[in-house]
């Protein structure tokens, strides 16, 4: 009893007592409390203001606050405080800061840009990053490629062309690579001596019988090898026909077996299956122009252009 | 500074208390349903976006059963380093005939609002099936059943009915049907109708052959069709670069 007397005394009540001594506790809130909560306020009406906030009419209401900034054709845009000005903006003061060096890239031939000693820092930082975005899932990291998906673009071993202009051509248009399914039109038997000739062109340990009777199959109307990949099977370039005679392998997994039986089986599962794979997609519609050149440098300096 | 304000006012008087109470609750309600009066004025007028064929549909319903959507989000956000690394940032419009939508904030993997087009089929199918035989570094869990696993065509109608009922403009009359060619042509309209579903969806995924393999319908064949359409169905190219600026 004495210690409710004693907050009664310092707590202000409501005043009421209900059955004789049942009082009601009248606790403000805390001061501090009470002046963040107006200042919150306050905040909210400022901020109103300046940034877009309430629906108004047939919009909302678009805010003081303005960004203004100057597009690539020299123009003075301004527009109502929102987060695609902003970025509108942001891209814009880059575009201007690049503009000298996408300028030069633009205006000076492939083999101009990969000599200048001043664009080699632009195109190794710029074609690293648009390389790493892009090319490196497929290519991967250091452009050496996976066996039997992606070819390694750091060796000299092209597919449709390691000039400027044909890797400009690859990465603008893209590419789909195409190999007919012999297994439909050939003999087991047929494919096996194909297959032997196949490997005995890079050296790989083969059977000198079969390989020389694939050697007229791979000459001959039956299996017609040397359309595509013409009569010294070293491949043709504009249709992208693989150079057989280089000991380098995209499509057969030979590297990876480690006896000659399992590099002729390798080459035979290619040539009975076929390939519809080896599609790159083309680039000229996610990409600009001038990043299209920086990457043809960058890929051309990967160690294998020509 | 006392204002001398008391509570005991409120408390003690019943009718200016429940009309204080009515205007507390009205703001948190303002603040929710106003901007649902004027969706339509920030859904941006674009032209291309057209609801999921039936396969698309259907690779998104095992999207959806995998999980992708805990690692990856579908929202490029307006920021110059989106930008650069993902494509134009997301439209509104993009994912009006998304049910649920896909954005997401959880970014463990990539954005995948715009993978569309930008690897091979072949990526994809060796990608979902063994990651790190592509990327070395991810850290995504393989999902080899995806292409083992024959893909459910049978219930298509049904899926195609319930997203019609939430307002995607799937058709199943005549008229419906009608009014879809009108407004995305005819061969898109055929792939919508609901009475063909499973047809058009045999014919896309045979026609596509996304998994590479021939012999049958695999999930990763839904799966990847509608990986290969994010993003792509609105043509940028057509657009300056403030068209969007004011819908915001």
């Amino acid at each position: 009893m004495s210690e409710q007397k004693l907050q009664s005394q310092t707590v202000q009540t409501t005043g009421h007592a209900w059955d004789g001594d049942l009082q009601e506790y009248n606790n403000p809130l805390p001061v501090w409390w009470v002046y963040t909560f107006y200042v919150t306020v306050v905040f909210a009406l400022v901020y109103w203001t300046i940034y877009p906030s309430w629906p108004f009419g047939k919009g909302w209401i678009g805010g003081l606050s303005n960004i203004t900034y100057v597009n690539s054709d020299g123009e003075t845009k301004t527009h109502s405080w929102n987060t695609r000005a902003l970025l509108l903006e942001d891209m814009n003061r880059a575009a201007i800061a690049q503009k000298p060096y996408f300028d030069k890239v633009a205006a000076m031939s492939y083999a101009q840009v990969a000599k200048d000693p001043d664009m080699n820092g632009f195109i190794l930082s710029a074609g690293k990053a648009l390389f790493s975005d892009n090319c490196a899932p497929c290519h991967q990291a250091g452009g050496q490629g996976v066996v039997g998906f992606f070819p390694n673009l750091t060796d000299d071993d092209w597919l449709y062309g390691g000039s400027f202009d044909k890797i400009h051509e690859t990465i603008t248009g893209g590419r789909h690579g195409y190999m007919p399914t012999f297994s439909e039109v050939l003999s087991p038997e047929q494919i096996d001596q194909l297959a032997n000739y196949v490997a005995s062109l890079s050296g790989i340990g083969h059977d000198a019988t079969k390989a020389a009777a694939g050697n007229v199959l791979f000459h001959s109307e039956t299996a017609a090898c040397y359309y595509c990949h013409g009569a010294d099977a070293k491949g043709r370039k504009e249709i992208g026909s693989a150079n057989l005679t280089d000991n380098i392998w995209l499509w057969a997994n030979v590297p990876a077996a480690s006896s000659a039986e399992g590099k002729v089986a390798a080459i035979r599962s290619v040539i009975a299956s076929g390939l519809n794979k080896g599609v790159m997609p083309a680039w000229a519609g996610r990409l600009s122009p001038e990043q299209i050149k920086v990457l043809t440098v960058y890929v051309h300096e990967l160690g294998g252009g020509q | 500074m006392n204002f001398n304000f008391k509570h005991e006012w409120i408390e003690t008087n019943i009718g200016l208390l429940a009309v204080l109470t009515m205007l507390a609750i009205s703001v948190g309600g303002l603040v929710e349903i106003t901007p649902l009066f004027f969706i339509d004025k920030t859904i941006e007028k674009v032209d291309g976006v057209r609801p999921y064929t039936p396969l698309e549909q259907r690779g998104r319903d095992i999207y959806q059963r995998e999980g992708c959507y805990l690692c990856h989000s579908q929202m490029i956000r307006p920021f110059r380093d989106e930008k650069l690394r993902y494509g134009h940032y997301s439209l509104a419009a993009e994912s009006q005939y998304d049910h649920p939508f896909q954005w997401g904030s959880k970014r463990t993997g990539p954005d995948l609002a715009r993978v569309g087009g930008k690897y091979s089929n072949e990526w994809h199918v060796q990608h979902l099936t063994a990651p790190r035989s592509m990327v070395p570094e991810s850290v995504m869990p393989n999902y080899p059943w995806l292409k083992a696993t024959p893909l459910d065509t049978s219930d298509i109608a049904e899926r195609m009915k319930a997203l019609r009922k939430v307002g995607v403009p799937y058709s199943l009359t005549d008229a419906e049907y009608k009014a879809n060619v009108a407004k995305f042509g005819e061969t898109v309209a055929k792939q919508l109708h609901i009475p063909n579903a499973q047809q058009s969806l045999i014919e896309q995924a045979n026609f596509g052959n996304y998994d590479g393999d021939r012999s049958g319908i695999s999930e990763m064949d839904a799966l990847v069709a509608y990986l290969q359409v994010l993003g792509t169905m609105v043509d940028f190219g057509k657009y300056k670069d403030d068209a969007f600026v004011n819908d915001r």
